[in-house]
């Protein structure tokens, strides 16, 4: 056990480290969610009632496909120079790479969300009428929902030729209840119209389902040729 | 066909590896067909043969990282992956982090073996000639620095057994002669060594037995090197079942 958290101590240590050199990850994915941002503003130019209305399903939109671009570089990394075999071929517990994968991508899409919802709140003059602290249990657990199973299918689709399509299309349809959560449950803070405890405690669950399930399956995964 | 039969070695001498009737295929290509032996503890085994006899697949399979098709593997009469710590594995590409410098990137490796400290990771890092306190990333070595760095990667956890798939290819000839000089040292102090090389002349009156693969079958066991490929017979087509 202690190895475990050890490990996966350090793999987080060791990808903070390389994106901090390298920015691949966060560089792309703020250029990507910033043009979505400024595209559909001008698009649609709602009203500020309209807004409240849609803004929920075009901050997760963007904020999941720019997602997509941070899980397939957390495993692009360990393809070059085979590192992943170094992993591998030691003791260390697959279950340890796999939440030191998950929680580096949930703390760059985090940084991520951070710096894109002040401008989503500019460009779409947003007023929350419900209770905004329960965008912030939507918020986290929607996050983890995208990153802890695009970790996985990212991983899975790690050996196939056309990994980066892969990726969406493995990822895209399984995440839907989540998308629906994160979409209806921040629509309903915005709106002040629903109570949103409903979509944080579908959230919730997803989220105890698909971790489990994806701990119990990654060593697999891992070991597969 | 071969001049050094499994039981030729002192009675003292006890295997480190076993290979039974491994297969390993690839779809319908056989990288393995039926590779059976034994391979001694404390000895220097290098395995030569022309591209695709199976060299790197074998090494991939004694290290756990190809499953075989058919047969089995035990190290010390245990499964590969169950072995690891005893395992030490360089394969062609270095399994380092070109962002990370040589220190950064065995420290990382060390916590994989739960070795706490710098102290292992200078010691591999000095052992194979390098700094440990060389600041630049690890893109940035040469390729014989970076082919060093990956040995102590590979030494890291003070392994039984070393498994090295062309150690000494892109490096230079004085480097090689210095590695070759350190995996003397290393067999002298009883590790079990294979590497993989087409560099045969480096290992002569290093290495006790030269293994000439061919169409994934081990063909030859030798002593000398010079006369481990004189079984070399064209390559047979190695489509479909072995």
């Amino acid at each position: 056990m202690n190895s475990l958290w050890a490990v996966t101590l350090a793999t987080l240590k060791k990808d903070i480290r390389l994106e901090w050199r390298s920015k691949d990850a966060l560089n792309s994915m703020l250029f990507f969610s910033l043009l979505v941002v400024v595209i559909f503003a001008f698009a649609f130019d709602p009203l500020a009632e309209e807004s409240r209305h849609i803004a929920g399903g075009l901050i997760w939109v963007a904020f999941l496909f720019a997602a997509v671009v941070a899980l397939n570089q957390t495993w692009a990394r360990e393809l070059r120079n085979q590192v992943l075999d170094a992993y591998r071929v030691s003791p260390a517990p697959a279950n340890a790479l796999f939440l030191a994968k998950a929680v580096g991508n949930f703390i760059f899409v985090s940084v991520l969300e951070a710096l894109m919802t002040p401008l989503f709140v500019v460009f779409y003059n947003l007023h929350v009428l419900g209770p905004a602290w329960q965008l912030i249990p939507i918020a986290l657990l929607g996050t983890w929902a995208l990153v802890v199973n695009g970790t996985f299918f990212a991983a899975m689709s790690l050996r196939t030729r056309s990994r980066e399509i892969m990726l969406p299309l493995l990822l895209f349809p399984i995440s839907i209840p989540a998308v629906l959560g994160m979409v209806a449950g921040t629509t309903a803070v915005l709106t002040g119209d629903n109570p949103a405890h409903f979509y944080i405690v579908l959230l919730l669950t997803y989220d105890v389902v698909f971790t489990t399930a994806c701990l119990l399956l990654f060593e697999t995964i891992l070991h597969a040729e | 066909m071969s001049d050094v039969p499994n039981n030729a070695w002192p009675n003292n001498v006890r295997p480190a590896i076993n290979v039974h009737n491994v297969i390993k295929q690839f779809g319908r290509f056989a990288a393995l067909r039926g590779v059976t032996a034994e391979f001694d503890a404390g000895r220097f085994h290098a395995i030569l043969g022309d591209n695709g006899a199976g060299k790197t697949t074998l090494l991939r399979a004694i290290a756990g990282l190809a499953q075989p098709t058919q047969g089995r593997i035990s190290i010390f009469g245990k499964a590969p992956r169950d072995a690891c710590r005893d395992l030490g594995y360089m394969p062609h590409p270095s399994l380092l982090y070109d962002e990370m410098s040589g220190m950064e990137n065995l420290r990382y490796f060390a916590g994989l073996y739960g070795i706490g400290g710098d102290d292992a990771c200078q010691a591999a890092i000095r052992a194979v000639g390098l700094d440990p306190e060389l600041p630049r990333p690890v893109g940035q070595y040469s390729q014989g620095m970076r082919q060093r760095m990956s040995l102590a990667r590979a030494l890291l956890h003070d392994p039984k057994i070393l498994l090295l798939d062309e150690p000494f290819s892109n490096v230079d000839v004085h480097s090689a002669a210095e590695m070759v000089a350190l995996l003397k040292s290393m067999r002298g102090a009883g590790k079990t060594i294979f590497v993989v090389t087409h560099q045969a002349s480096l290992l002569e009156g290093v290495a006790d037995e030269f293994i000439w693969m061919q169409a994934g079958q081990i063909v030859n066991r030798t002593t000398n090197a010079r006369t481990a490929a004189s079984v070399r017979a064209p390559d047979s087509s190695r489509e479909g079942a072995p």
